[in-house]
């Protein structure tokens, strides 16, 4: 039975069509090249990697394929964004500024920084929606301000951020402007040679790429230090022989992303939006939490009251066996349930746009993609309301519920 | 991350609901997760004869207390004061350590339940 993966902000299946792509840098008949040899399949390799440099940049909307550079995640692209900044602009400043909804990737990065090189930070609140206000960066920045590192999309609500207002504020007052690009990269366009974005971070997991994989935009001009030192590759700016199978399958993802995106993009959000509306419809006590509007056309984050997320993803995960009708496929999703984070805690994006806890507690994320279909939401829109019916009945407070003015629970 | 034990009990929990003639009902909430746990136990000669469970939580929470619906039947009050949360968590063959404080509410749940039913017995008298 083929479940139904709906949890696409987490990974993506590699595409075959990528997966063929990186095929001939694996095999030892094929492209093993090292790009820094002289000999030919070396350039051979270097060709591969220089080509595949150029549908990222492409997808990205960069100016020119050498503000690319190829690192080994999207996590290590936030870092060398973030740490690569402060090192090298220290002398002017040490204060940066980013979100209270940003992934863990430039919170921790940025938390480090803070705590072990003496840097100080600023986190901004969002609003209801999860956006940041242009008035609240300007307000905080300050003298001293060097960076500012604000998310294109969020991971867990789908929240789109204003970042062609925020990086304008910036360019202003000249702080650099990095930008967490991770969920937005491949879901929605962007043309970062037109933007005031001065460093973006992708991952090649989340487009259907393999994991190890991931890419950070530098503007032409911008300088940051290197978090690896070693050889000269990637000019200078991150040492370690190149990735060049997982080059090629991100160059593969980024040219699918880029050319499919008009007829995809529709295509996802339809699905997306016949789910929402169906859940919302058909099951009592259901929110949206996240943006109505602004928001990425794959995501919606709902809370199902007086159920807790965990015990709902597992229930869905399971559905066949749990709603006893084996032909029923699994439903893959995720929560921002404390009880479901390895450290107890609860989601700190749900929290920031001031969903109480108890809401977080019942908040599932459902993240589409390239392989979902109408079938897959056809069996959603089954295999939820009875799960969430099911875990309701065994829910002490389903029973206490204050009946609502709709009689709808 | 969950024993087949756990799974077990998650997908097909026991004795979930109400008990409406129980002798005792005890009531637990995590101040960790904000899990909430409902044990309900009816007694005939001084033994459990019956229990059920309502419960708010994950699926360690769930499977918790399905599986201490079975550890107390046929326990006297005083046998039941000796039942601890590692005794419960290994009923269903180990938690991951992350989740022991749901065996923790477990055992809370069924202290509150014996205490009602002290309360219940000397109102009687």
């Amino acid at each position: 039975m083929k479940t139904v993966y709906f949890d696409c902000n987490a990974t993506t299946p590699v595409r075959p069509e990528v997966f063929e792509a990186m095929r001939p840098f694996l095999s030892a008949d094929g492209e093993y090249g090292n790009p820094s040899s002289l000999h030919t399949v070396g350039q051979r390799a270097h060709a591969a990697l220089e080509a595949a440099r150029e549908k990222v940049a492409a997808l990205l909307g960069a100016a020119d394929a050498s503000e690319i550079v190829f690192t080994s995640s999207g996590t290590e692209a936030d870092n060398m964004a973030i740490v690569g900044a402060a090192f090298a602009h220290r002398e002017r400043g040490r204060h940066i500024v980013t979100s209270a909804v940003e992934h863990h990737a430039v919170l921790h990065t940025c938390e480090y920084l803070e705590k072990e090189h003496g840097f100080q930070v600023t986190r901004l609140p969002v609003d209801r929606q999860g956006r940041v206000s242009a008035e609240d960066l300007k307000r905080a920045i300050r003298p001293d301000t060097i960076l500012v590192s604000i998310m294109a999309a969020n991971n867990e609500i789908g929240t789109i951020e204003p970042t062609a207002e925020l990086g304008a504020v910036c360019r202003e007052k000249r702080i650099l402007f990095h930008t967490d690009a991770v969920q937005a990269a491949g879901k929605m366009s962007l043309d970062l040679k037109n933007s005031p974005v001065d460093m973006a971070a992708i991952s090649g997991h989340k487009i259907y790429a393999p994991k190890g994989i991931g890419a950070l935009y530098i503007r032409r001009g911008v300088r940051l230090h290197a978090l690896l030192h070693g050889g000269a590759h990637e000019k200078n700016r991150r040492a370690g022989t190149e990735n060049v199978p997982g080059a090629a399958a991100l160059g593969a993802a980024c040219d699918l992303a880029r050319r499919e995106m008009p007829k995809e993009e529709p295509r996802i959000r339809a699905l997306r939006d016949r789910l929402e509306k169906g859940i919302l419809s058909g099951v009592p006590a259901v929110f949206l939490n996240g943006h109505p509007t602004e928001r990425l056309g794959n995501t919606t984050n709902l809370t199902f009251e007086y159920v807790e997320g965990e015990s709902l993803v597992l229930a869905l995960d399971q559905a066949g066996f749990a709603l006893k009708k084996s032909d029923l496929p699994g439903v893959e999703v995720s929560t921002g349930s404390a009880c479901a984070s390895g450290l107890l805690e609860p989601s700190h994006v749900l929290k920031a746009i001031g969903v109480p806890p108890e809401h977080i507690h019942g908040s599932v994320r459902f993240s589409l993609g390239h392989f979902n279909s109408d079938k897959d939401v056809d069996s959603a829109l089954e295999i939820i309301p009875a799960a969430v019916d099911r875990l309701r009945k065994m829910s002490p407070l389903w029973e206490d519920r204050a009946p609502s003015p709709s009689g709808k629970g | 991350m969950y024993s087949p034990k756990v799974m077990d009990h998650f997908q097909n929990p026991r004795n979930v609901g109400e008990l409406a003639d129980a002798d005792a009902m005890g009531k637990a909430a995590s101040s960790t997760c904000g899990d909430i746990l409902r044990l309900y136990l009816k007694f005939k000669d001084g033994r459990v004869v019956q229990s059920t469970f309502k419960t708010f939580g994950c699926g360690a929470a769930i499977a918790m207390s399905s599986v201490l619906t079975e550890i107390v039947v046929g326990k006297t009050a005083d046998e039941l004061k000796a039942v601890t949360n590692v005794q419960v968590a290994e009923a269903l063959g180990g938690l991951p350590p992350i989740k022991m404080h749901c065996s923790v509410l477990a055992e809370e749940a069924l202290k509150s339940a014996l205490e009602d039913l002290a309360q219940r017995n000397r109102s009687a008298a």
